[in-house]
């Protein structure tokens, strides 16, 4: 997935100025990929460059230039619908890496750093369902509304309904993360049970010393 | 959080058995729980979850340490009145909801309050007033065959809360459920908690565990995690972490 078709899918919906689409972009994917307006523009001078945009007219009196998706980039786009996100390539997550090196790594306390990790996903997992709880409250409160919505008040609660689906992503992959750790955790006590007692320095990490980050978490 | 804890659980051991078939199934565990707190204990099978919930709730009594209800202490309290302070300061939810079947929803949720001696018309009075607070009066005629399981399982907890009580046990209360049905009694779960109610909630799934404000993750019958946000988390560390 890239912010260049990000940025298509929303310039499908009708022509659009950069500082529009960012603010659009942002509000969709519930803030949790923030892009500064360079960024924006430089990914609309390429798609103009390949062909997929198009300048829709002249700036206006404010000097904004409006964009609009050409047909090549109608036809990408519609590709994207329906091609399935690649998940082939090897995983770089750094909680990942962190544990399998501390598995091997002499004098590593592999429960505390396991335990410390569960604490700090936990409490991301807290977090999360409380900003979810908000969204729901809120999505309520749209229903109730729903029939003399307005159209702005209709684009409002697809927005929530957006907001909700990627924090729902965000608690599913929270929650396998802390099964994961769960299994690491019975699968060390299988292999300690089963497997001679290696002679281990004194611990050099403790728990909660340093939770891997997680990155795409919204404030 | 400045409110005096409504449950104290200190130092509690609980050991079955003897010699051979000697088991530690809690070991010098502590934890508080304040009104208006929802704390939610995972772990993995025989971690010493539902022994606690059990300790917790009076159903079962600690080897050594001490567990008080609004500051009452289960253990110096005779069998009478443990069983008064049961029927009266707390409810349980489980699993398999428990509601009897050939009586409606608001004659369940008024059945703790008869046993407890309260008129029928009183107690379905205030079993009304429950369902009414928990927008549960379009339920209050039906029978549990009448219901959804999600339905059911609001009703258990409404009659687990029906009266004065402030202290709500779960055990596993989303066990039968699907997703979005536990997600709703949760959610239920949460609302009264945050009008005041201590709940303790046994759960696997890491994602119900989410809807308290502290996690606490049991291991051998010792408390090995928590999630807290204020200092009392690091006690609990320190009271039962590993060695």
């Amino acid at each position: 997935m890239s912010v260049r078709l990000g940025l298509m899918a929303l310039l499908a919906e009708g022509e659009s100025y950069g500082a529009r689409l960012r603010g659009e972009f942002e509000q969709r994917t519930g803030g949790t990929w923030p892009l500064n307006v360079g960024q924006v523009y430089t990914t609309l001078d390429r798609l103009v460059r390949d062909g997929l945009v198009a300048q829709a007219g002249d700036p206006d009196a404010e000097g904004r230039i409006a964009y609009r998706l050409t047909e090549a980039g109608r036809a990408e786009l519609a590709s994207w619908w329906t091609t399935p996100v690649d998940r082939t390539s090897t995983p770089r997550d750094e909680l990942t890496i962190k544990l399998a090196l501390a598995v091997t790594a002499p004098g590593v306390d592999v429960h505390r750093v396991v335990q410390g990790q569960r604490t700090a996903t936990l409490r991301h997992l807290r977090d999360l369902t409380r900003l979810k709880r908000d969204a729901l409250d809120r999505a309520e409160g749209t229903a109730e509304g729903a029939r003399r919505a307005t159209s702005e008040e209709a684009a409002d609660a697809e927005h929530g309904l957006a907001w909700l689906l990627v924090l729902e992503n965000l608690v599913f992959a929270a929650e396998a993360e802390v099964r994961w750790l769960d299994h690491v955790e019975s699968v060390l006590a299988r292999h300690a049970r089963t497997s001679a007692p290696r002679t281990t320095a004194a611990p050099q990490h403790v728990a909660g010393d340093r939770p891997a980050h997680r990155e795409g978490t919204p404030a | 959080m400045t409110t005096a804890p409504h449950v104290v659980i200190s130092d509690v051991t609980r050991v079955h058995g003897h010699d051979e078939t000697r088991v530690v199934a809690l070991d010098h565990v502590s934890l508080e729980i304040h009104p208006g707190e929802l704390v939610a204990v995972m772990g993995p099978s025989g971690s010493g979850k539902s022994t606690l919930l059990n300790v917790a709730g009076g159903l079962d009594s600690p080897t050594s340490g001490t567990v008080s209800i609004g500051g009452e202490t289960l253990g110096s309290l005779a069998p009478r009145d443990l069983a008064r302070l049961r029927r009266r300061r707390m409810g349980f939810v489980f699993q398999d909801y428990n509601l009897i079947p050939s009586l409606t929803a608001a004659e369940n949720v008024a059945l703790p309050l008869e046993l407890d001696g309260v008129r029928a018309r009183q107690a379905r009075r205030q079993a009304r007033h429950t369902l009414d607070l928990m927008d549960l009066m379009p339920l209050s005629d039906r029978y549990p065959d009448q219901m959804s399981g999600g339905q059911q399982q609001r009703v258990a907890i409404a009659r687990a809360l029906v009266g004065s009580r402030r202290f709500v046990l779960a055990d596993e209360p989303t066990g039968a459920l699907d997703s979005h049905t536990g997600e709703e009694v949760l959610r239920v779960l949460r609302e009264r908690c945050d009008e005041g109610v201590a709940g303790l909630l046994v759960t696997h799934e890491a994602r119900h565990a989410a809807w308290a404000d502290r996690v606490v993750f049991l291991r051998d019958g010792r408390v090995v995690d928590s999630t807290g946000d204020s200092d009392r988390a690091e006690d609990l560390l320190a009271a039962g972490g590993p060695a």
